[in-house]
């Protein structure tokens, strides 16, 4: 063999050599940084939050008292607190359902019609809303939303105006405007999260193999009865995907429901109000464990259901 | 032309554009009940899309196409009795095998129990039993074909279409595929269309044979037909690649002046050309062994002819040669048939 068969020269040839020989050192550089963030500075923060809840508040003195106590938690059980809970589980639910039956006919439209220009202009409009400050979006649906608002004003012209009246006299999802009700609240939630139901839809949708639908058709389906057994179930995965987004950030969030909505708290917003204004650190730490629990137990299900193969 | 009631399938003077593109460009042909019709050409010469015209999946340009006597063009293709063996299978992945079978019976509406003794019936049709509980990515290439085959035939279509159903198995399997699918076309007495770009497998296994290019059909007729009396330059070295002799190379080689076939297996090498009509010397240029045969290049009349020798036929480099082939050998076409 000649000389130049074997290239060895200088010691960064070594030791790329090296690297290339033991592919475990390889991985170890790449994800040193990464793990140090997301092991000690993120985990670690989140096991320091999850301690705090086992502390407890005097309340007289207001000072957090650093000895180990369940006592937090019984207060977490408390009615008020298991509503915020209840509400906020709740409408993350309505707002992940209604955004997936929103968000399948514009992804099918998407993965199956769309071609060149036209899927570009469906990249372009699902993500453009992401790209504006979401408090400005928010503010603005809250103005849309508001008794002296477009809403009420279209109405009002088209003579629909007795409907918002009669609807807004409803219980629970009505309310003195649009934007002081559930509904608001609702309409807002499904907007912001719009396209993080889309997307992975569109990607799963995307996936499915025309000819299968072809093949369908072929041995004697009806576009219904295509889409119900071989379309639906193969895009569904894509569905849970992005029920995981659409879920999880309307269980955290808590800017929303405080700018559009009636008063009542939502899980995010217990957490503010506790760590801020009512300084109990401890009980904040119960209430962020919430979410946590929730989707812990939302992703196991969504992992049988096979979402991760589709993100 | 009308459709009598031994006909299967009829184009009339069927078309398909894509824009500019004339995928299929003025076909007319006809497929009688019961036949074993292979569609043949390379890729992008019209024959999948003609399939696919029968199939539903496109719709004509213009023209007609009637199946078993009733116009076809605006039936989606849930609407008619012809099922579709796809090239890459298209079977549902999220299905288990007695599924796949059993949808379209499932599809119409037949009782589960019903279904599945007839799914389990297709798929003893095609050999293939025990598998009714996996999953498509589950089975090897061959079995998936299998499952293809027996989904396609559960509701016993008028017509059952083949888009290059053994492109992706390996030769053996191939050659097994395609005695199965005679003897399912024998015992069945259904309509096969069978798409192919493999002119072997056409002549094989086919009652007739379409040859395709550019979006037309340049000859129909029964493999021997196709083989021995091409009718145009580009069937003959399509199918089975002859020695094509131009309208003025052909008099030197004993042919009259027209465009000229020459198979390769009629040109005969040293002492057994001696009883053939025509005669010439000619110059070895190599020889490739082949298995049964040599494939012979040979240097005539200044023109490069290829020629079969027998597999003990061992000839030299530049070594002069007798060669022969009979009158009949030279088969005048009408023309090249690529000039579409």
């Amino acid at each position: 063999m000649s000389d130049l068969a074997l290239r060895r020269r200088g010691p960064l040839s070594s030791l790329l050599d090296a690297v290339y020989r033991r592919p475990r050192l390889f991985l170890a550089v790449l994800l040193a940084a990464p793990l140090l963030w997301l092991g000690v500075i993120y985990l670690g923060s989140l096991f320091a939050l999850l301690a705090q809840s086992f502390f407890s508040l005097d309340d007289f003195s207001g000072v957090i008292v650093r000895e180990f106590t369940l006592s937090t938690w019984v207060q977490l059980m408390a009615p008020a607190n298991l509503d915020v809970i209840v509400r906020t589980v709740s409408m993350s639910a309505l707002v992940t359902v209604a955004d997936a039956i929103m968000a399948f006919p514009i992804a099918y439209y998407a993965a199956r019609y769309a071609r060149g220009p036209m899927k570009a202009a469906f990249y372009l409009l699902v993500m453009m809303p992401l790209w504006s400050s979401y408090l400005v979006k928010v503010y603005a649906w809250k103005l849309i939303l508001a008794r002296e608002g477009i809403d009420t004003w279209v109405l009002d012209k088209i003579g629909l105006k007795p409907l918002l009246d009669w609807y807004l006299s409803l219980p629970v999802i009505g309310g003195p405007s649009l934007s002081a009700s559930y509904t608001g609240t609702f309409i807002v939630f499904c907007y912001v999260w719009l396209p993080y139901m889309i997307l992975p839809v569109q990607a799963a949708l995307e996936r499915v193999p025309g000819n299968l639908i072809e093949a369908s058709a072929d041995l004697g389906a009806s576009q219904g009865a295509t889409f119900r057994h071989v379309i639906l179930p193969l895009a569904f995965p894509g569905v849970v995907a992005g029920s995981i987004f659409t879920f999880s950030l309307t269980l955290g969030d808590y800017i929303i429901p405080q700018i559009v909505g009636g008063s009542q708290y939502y899980l995010g917003q217990a957490v503010y109000a506790q760590q801020g204004t009512a300084g109990n650190i401890p009980l904040a730490a119960a209430f962020s464990v919430v979410p946590i629990l929730i989707m812990g137990v939302y992703l196991t299900f969504a992992r049988k259901l096979g979402a991760f193969d589709a993100l | 032309m009308t459709s009598t009631s031994a006909t299967a399938v009829l184009f009339q003077n069927v078309s398909r554009h894509f824009g500019t593109v004339r995928a299929v460009d003025g076909v007319d042909f006809e497929i009688g009940q019961g036949e074993f019709f292979a569609m043949l050409g390379p890729s992008g010469s019209g024959k999948t899309t003609c399939l696919r015209l029968i199939a539903g999946f496109e719709q004509p340009t213009a023209g007609h196409i009637e199946i078993f006597g009733e116009t076809a063009e605006g039936l989606a293709p849930n609407r008619r009795d012809v099922n579709t063996v796809f090239q890459d299978y298209a079977l549902f992945p999220h299905m288990t095998v007695l599924n796949n079978v059993a949808y379209a019976l499932m599809v119409r509406g037949v009782p589960r129990a019903e279904r599945e003794k007839r799914a389990r019936e297709a798929l003893s049709l095609v050999r293939l039993e025990g598998m009714d509980a996996r999953r498509p990515a589950q089975l090897s290439g061959g079995q998936r074909q299998r499952v293809a085959l027996a989904r396609a035939l559960v509701n016993r279509p008028k017509v059952l279409l083949l888009d290059e159903p053994l492109g992706a198995l390996d030769l053996k399997l191939r050659e097994e595929m395609q005695e199965e699918l005679r003897r399912l076309h024998k015992q069945l007495g259904l309509t096969f269309v069978f798409v192919t770009h493999d002119q072997g497998e056409a002549l094989s296994m086919a009652d007739r044979v379409a040859v395709f290019n550019k979006g037309r059909i340049i000859q129909v007729g029964t493999p021997e037909d196709i083989y021995q009396r091409p009718t145009t330059r580009f069937v003959a070295d399509f199918v089975g690649s002859s020695n094509v002799l131009t309208p003025d190379q052909a008099p030197r080689f004993g042919g009259v002046s027209r465009w000229t076939s020459l198979r390769p297996e009629s040109i005969l090498i040293g002492a057994t050309a001696d009883t053939m009509d025509v005669r010439q010397t000619a110059e070895v240029i190599d020889q490739q062994f082949q298995g049964a045969m040599r494939k012979t290049r040979l240097k005539i009349n200044g023109l490069e002819v290829c020629a079969m020798a027998p597999a003990s036929q061992t000839l030299g480099v530049g070594q002069a040669v007798t060669v022969g082939w009979s009158q009949g050998a030279l088969h005048a076409m009408d023309g090249e048939g690529n000039d579409v």
